[in-house]
């Protein structure tokens, strides 16, 4: 059996720094149990991954949330969250419900230690979750994308969401936030690497009308535009996951690149083109650019 | 409030009886017992004393203590100072279940280049000793296992593992800061090279500890400086701590019988009614091979902190391997390595006693702990709800 030695403060560990309010819903909570007739129940988190959430929601004709109820399993901050959580959303319609956010639920508390964030995002994706049951649709969101930490099963999207939500900048907001990167602590590399992501798209959105795009250039200018942009929009991603790429030719608005790295060995590369480089050198070099990769015989040697 | 103490694993009380021999070096007599008058020159006395305590205890000469700051500080030297002796034998032999202490260092050592064999533990927190045999070999330079889990309170078979490490002629270092003063030990006719012991865990208190060093075993000091300790140890001594230390074995070798007696009886007592009582709660660790005063007990479909903070509301103070009492997000990594169920280790308590433990302090626990678990069992959405 393979265990992970992982860096961990057992047993003589913290006392958290808890509020008077977040203790007393932690030994009073309200609306503790199920509904039988609920419209709406979602389910969130599980045991093993040390905390869970059921949530009950029972819904008027005037789309307002008439009774609320949960269970939690987990530590004394995933059950004041769940309790604060009910009390919020009791009376409230469900456009003003979808509303609420894990902030107002920690503010609630008077406020939560940043290591335990995640106990409130439960409470906030129990109740998306139950409010999209209500009205049919699914998955969440969240639900959606690629498993990037895989000890507690968390996506790339549902990472995306809570650095640009909560303005994070380091893995370590983020396993704080949504438990990513917490286990064995194997895709540190990855979530950096959506982090640098999402900050570099929100820049980008910012900055636009962007670089000389639809401009008029050379093909001089044209070839190094290109080169410019692989160099710094499109290496560093790569590089986040081992992975390299080469410019090898341009003919027209016929780019041809060739992988390096672990990018040469992948069979999503073919994905990697459209998805990544060719999706860039529109962006930042024309509407029209085509990419190619490099047939074998001009592949550079790794 | 009353509070009922029960996280003796993680420190202990000061008996009365040493802080009183320590309060004159902390009033009146603050000589340096390096010092060239008789001022200095009599407290020195009383380091030899009770360095003839420490010895008495583990059945050693006074000439194989050291004192030391802490646990850490005596596991940490002794590793390393075992790796010094021999720079072809730079393997390293330890179990998955190791105190941070032990564990810290040799993950930075496997860092550095290192090998470092990990043993592994069954489901009851046991070495397999053919593993042990397998791992020990002609490169090990030093092979560490606790001799107490802090945990579970599991005893590892440690003469077998150092009669295995002899032979290879590896050095044996032990780990006994949760087994002194809790189980008799004697280091004569032992294996034993190296052992750490630490004065909080035995009614001494912080920032004192000890290592005992096998005599004839090539030295290295971690602390280098002046002459104290024979030079193995540099920094002027904790005197009062010292001392304190000394009069805290002496007392251990006291009341050796009524851990083995009183406080075993106390403890057996609390699990067997908390195990009854509790539905789907089961016993971490080997139920014999453990020390007499530690019990760590999974509650299933509660969480440990949740438990501990209720209990806290009592008065009651017990420690967990769940993750949300630590920073973590992963339980305790014994639990783990023991292959508990990440279910089962998050509702993990561990209940500690001493010889301080009163009946009436265990009845009180015994009482209050099954409606809590009841409670939060109530809250949650797994398991059985009649609990």
């Amino acid at each position: 059996m393979e265990v992970d030695l992982v860096w961990i403060i057992y047993l003589e560990a913290v006392m958290w720094n808890y509020t008077d309010k977040m203790m007393d819903h932690f030994l009073h909570p309200r609306n503790v149990g199920e509904i039988k007739d609920a419209d709406a129940v979602s389910e969130v988190g599980n045991m093993a991954c040390g905390d869970a959430l059921k949530l009950y929601l029972k819904i008027d004709k005037d789309r307002k949330i008439s009774d609320v109820k949960f269970q939690t399993f987990g530590c004394a901050s995933a059950i004041a969250s769940a309790s604060a959580l009910t009390e919020i959303v009791k009376g409230k319609t469900l456009e003003e419900a979808e509303k609420i956010t894990n902030d107002d639920i920690a503010a609630y508390l008077g406020g939560l230690p940043k290591e335990k964030m995640h106990c409130s995002v439960m409470g906030q994706e129990a109740l998306e979750a139950a409010i999209a049951k209500y009205r049919g649709e699914k998955p969440a969101p969240q639900e959606e994308g690629t498993i990037v930490c895989t000890c507690f099963g968390v996506t790339d999207t549902k990472i995306a969401r809570v650095v640009r939500e909560h303005n994070l900048t380091t893995p370590e907001q983020v396993t704080h936030y949504c438990k990513a990167g917490g286990g064995c602590g194997g895709c540190v590399g990855q979530i950096q690497a959506i982090i640098d992501e999402v900050w570099r798209k929100e820049s980008e959105k910012k900055a636009k009308p962007g670089v000389g795009k639809a401009k008029y250039m050379t093909n001089i200018q044209k070839i190094q535009l290109i080169q410019e942009t692989i160099e710094k929009e499109i290496k560093p991603t790569l590089r986040a996951d081992g992975g390299d790429i080469e410019l090898i030719d341009v003919v027209g608005n016929k780019v041809i690149v060739a992988f390096r790295g672990v990018c040469a060995e992948c069979p999503a590369s073919g994905v990697t083109i459209t998805a990544v480089v060719e999706k860039k050198l529109r962006e930042f070099v024309s509407p029209e650019i085509v990419v190619q990769e490099a047939k074998d015989e001009n592949r550079l040697p790794r | 409030m009353k509070t009922v103490y029960l996280d003796n694993n993680a420190t202990s009380r000061i008996s009365p009886e040493v802080l009183e021999a320590m309060m004159p070096f902390l009033r009146d007599l603050y000589g340096n017992p390096s010092s060239m008058h008789l001022f200095g020159g009599q407290v020195r006395k009383n380091i030899d004393r009770a360095r003839q305590q420490v010895a008495n205890l583990l059945g050693a000469d006074e000439d194989e203590i050291i004192f030391t700051g802490c646990g850490t500080e005596s596991d940490n030297t002794a590793i390393l100072s075992a790796l010094a002796a021999d720079s072809c034998r730079q393997h390293i032999v330890t179990t998955r279940v190791e105190h941070p202490a032990v564990l810290g260092p040799c993950k930075k050592l496997e860092k550095d280049g290192h090998t470092v064999k990990w043993l592994s533990v069954d489901a009851r927190g046991m070495l397999d000793l053919d593993e042990a045999r397998r791992a020990i070999g002609d490169c090990t330079g030093v092979t560490s296992v606790m001799y107490a889990n802090n945990e579970t309170g599991v005893i590892f078979p440690v003469e077998e593992v150092g009669a295995i490490a002899k032979n290879a002629g590896s050095f044996f270092h032990v780990d006994a800061i949760q087994a002194v003063g809790k189980i008799p030990l004697n280091m004569r006719n032992s294996t034993i090279d190296y052992l750490s012991l630490s004065g909080h865990k035995l009614h001494a208190p912080k920032g004192i500890a000890a290592l005992y060093i096998r005599k004839g075993t090539k030295f290295s000091p971690l602390i280098i400086g002046g002459h104290q300790e024979m030079g193995r140890r540099g920094g002027t001594e904790n005197v009062a701590s010292i001392v304190g230390l000394g009069a805290a074995c002496e007392l251990a070798r006291k009341y050796m019988e009524q851990e083995l007696t009183d406080v075993k009886r106390l403890r057996d007592k609390l699990e067997r009614a908390l195990l009854a009582a509790a539905p789907d709660a089961r016993l971490n660790g080997h139920p014999e091979m453990r020390l007499p005063n530690t019990s760590n007990i999974s509650f299933e479909y509660v969480e440990g902190e949740a438990i501990l903070l209720r209990l806290n509301e009592l008065g009651i103070c017990a420690s967990s391997g769940s993750a949300c009492t630590s920073g973590s997000l992963e339980p305790s990594h014994v639990l783990r390595a023991m292959g508990i169920p990440y279910t089962a280790a998050h509702g993990s308590i561990r209940f500690s006693l001493s010889r301080y433990t009163t009946e009436e302090e265990i009845d009180f626990v015994i009482e209050h702990v099954p409606p809590i678990i009841k409670l939060l069992r109530q809250i949650s959405p797994f398991g059985r709800k009649t609990a």
